[in-house]
């Protein structure tokens, strides 16, 4: 008996643990919430979200609109998606189906250590590498612009996406396979009418989370985007998308100030954008799961 | 199914020549399809590949050249725009050390829990999801959550141990991922026999299953510290200052940290460009430090897939 109370009790304390991930997602949405609410007794939700100024430390009129920093994240996350979705998922196939071992053995740990480059890094690379490249090779005014922070984000999501997606290619029955190749289709026939498909939705899975990534990741667009509060209206122009708004100003805003609690709203934005990608991610790769060849 | 006999279908004589050469033609299309597509294929991992070596090629080119034992072991001087990294050098090791003390147990016992002992079901669902979630916030939104929960309502200020527990609680799902794997490759041969001899499970765990995942769990945690030592916007309000004249000396220090401390000379110093040559400097420090790690991690995972195959 004593030795069954002591398992379960053990039981008991990994289950505390486990909850702790939990615990702390909660925790960070009570304290963006605590510390960012306030912010709407000064503006509102709807000029919040929808003004077009963003000039908090103006002393005498300041102005709390966030649209153009939406717009800004927005916009660096669908131009970098352009970019790292097809080499992504084109890198997840040509891993996954094409290459030997031997090519895999190294070309795995490529992706692997391109997603571990810290994003300080390929800011700065960005800054010092891309911005004069672009500025003298298109007569450009700004190299560091939409197009700059794009590029980079794009680099940071391709290991995401390419991982992800591999996942679910390797996943795919090899009897599917087989059977398609028995028929007479070519590798590539195969590749695109058996493979693909059975594996859409964790290839799905994997474009979403390379998003979410691209619209929180602040260091890059902190770095290289220009910094901006305006719309995004060319490719080349400079903009400030939200996590660089946050990192850029929390230092000097002053505590509790309306400054300090709009930067707090514009996380609460952030994090429950990014949330919701993942839930998405979370519901496809659930919802369209493929357990064996049975269903297809 | 029946067959039917083959002679029982007379061919006329010149069908099986002309569709012979119309498959000759559609077979050469379909080969040279292939051919193109699997190409364009190997682009892409290769300007993945390019991208990678561009880098970190252009960091050790401009960087290396600034390394030295004085840059190395030397506190920057002049504000700033000269001496060397070594505060920062303690500050980016103490903080990634500490974040994986807060998230290795954590972390281990959370794959334990949902390896071992869950059951498929609702409250796992759950469980999972949350650490999916976990994984996603960005590093922004943990350096505010860490500056309101840490910072501020624990008041530890701008300190290593507000880093800790920032960096530790960003670290937790790498940490909870990569364990799990080290559990999952645990046979369940090893489980059984234990139990079989009359272990309890905890029994199990602690002596069969646990050395038995370790290596594998070690393998996490040096892909954890790697993140930690990486990451710069869960830190610049939490932990890392822009400059100070002192090393830390408790866990209530503020530090400087190598990344840091390249944003704020690219970006906020005074001297940009003059300061170009510590910039580099300090980026191929810190890619050297985190691609090590990286390296080991990766090295002892594929010494362990081989024992593992044995």
């Amino acid at each position: 008996m004593e030795r069954r109370t002591r398992e379960t009790l053990i039981k008991q304390a990994f289950l505390a643990t486990a909850i702790t991930s939990l615990a702390v997602l909660a925790l960070i949405m009570v304290f963006l919430f605590m510390e960012g609410l306030p912010t709407f007794t000064f503006v509102g939700v709807k000029g919040f979200l929808t003004g077009m100024d963003w000039y908090p430390t103006d002393e005498a009129r300041p102005d709390y609109g966030i649209l153009p920093l939406m717009a800004a994240s927005g916009a660096v996350t669908v131009l970098s998606s352009l970019v790292a979705i097809p080499l992504g998922v084109m890198s997840a196939l040509y891993l996954a189906e094409i290459a030997s071992p031997r090519v895999r053995a190294v070309a795995k740990p490529v992706i692997e250590m391109l997603a571990s480059l810290p994003s300080v890094v390929i800011g700065f690379f960005g800054m010092v590498v891309l911005a004069p490249f672009l500025q003298n090779y298109l007569e450009i005014p700004i190299g560091l612009n939409l197009f700059n922070a794009s590029l980079m984000l794009a680099f940071m999501s391709v290991p995401t996406i390419a991982s992800v997606s591999e996942d679910a290619i390797y996943a795919v029955p090899r009897e599917l396979k087989e059977a398609s190749l028995a028929l007479g289709a070519t590798h590539l026939e195969t590749l695109t009418r058996v493979t693909i498909p059975a594996a859409l939705s964790g290839i799905g899975t994997a474009v979403i989370l390379g998003m979410s990534r691209a619209i929180g990741e602040t260091m890059v667009v902190l770095m290289v985007a220009g910094g901006a509060a305006v719309l995004p209206d060319s490719l080349f122009g400079p903009i400030r998308p939200m996590p660089a708004s946050i990192a850029a100003e929390m230092a000097e805003a002053p505590f509790r100030s309306h400054h300090y609690h709009a930067l707090f709203a514009i996380a609460m934005v952030l994090f429950l954008v990014t949330l919701g990608f993942n839930v998405l991610a979370d519901y496809i790769s659930h919802k369209h799961r493929q357990v064996g060849s049975a269903s297809l | 199914m029946t067959t039917p006999p083959t002679t029982a279908m007379p061919t006329p004589a010149h069908i099986p020549v002309v569709s012979l050469s119309i498959a000759k033609g559609r077979d050469i299309r379909r080969k040279g399809m292939e051919w193109l597509v699997f190409m364009l294929l190997r682009g892409a991992i290769l300007v993945v590949a390019a991208a990678l070596v561009i880098i970190v090629g252009f960091l050790v080119k401009n960087g290396i050249s600034a390394i030295s034992w004085e840059f190395l072991t030397e506190p920057p001087k002049n504000y700033m725009t000269e001496g060397g990294v070594w505060p920062c050098i303690v500050g980016t090791l103490l903080l990634s050390l500490g974040a994986m003390a807060v998230a290795l147990p954590l972390g281990v016992s959370s794959a334990i829990y949902l390896h071992e002992y869950a059951r498929p079901g609702t409250l796992m669902r759950i469980i999972r999801l949350g650490v999916n979630n976990l994984a996603g916030v960005p590093s922004v939104v943990f350096g505010l959550f860490g500056l309101g929960l840490f910072v501020t309502a624990m008041k530890l200020g701008v300190s290593l141990a507000a880093g800790w527990l920032t960096l530790g609680v960003l670290c937790l799902p790498v940490v909870i991922g990569t364990a799990e794997e080290a559990l999952r490759n645990v046979p369940s041969t090893y489980r059984e026999a234990s139990l079989a001899l009359g272990g309890t499970k905890w029994q199990t765990i602690w002596r069969v299953v646990l050395p038995s995942a370790l290596p594998g769990i070690l393998t996490g945690s040096i892909l954890g510290v790697g993140r930690a030592a990486g990451e710069t916007a869960a830190i610049m309000f939490t932990a890392a200052v822009f400059y100070t004249p002192k090393m830390p000396t408790s866990i209530f220090s503020d530090v400087m940290a190598l990344p840091y401390h390249i944003y704020v000379l690219a970006t906020a110093g005074t001297e940009i460009e003059k300061t170009r040559p510590i910039q580099y400097g300090t980026s191929l420090v810190l890619i050297a430090l985190v691609l090590g790690m990286n390296l080991a991690a990766i090295l002892l995972r594929a010494w362990l897939q081989k024992r593992h195959a044995h």
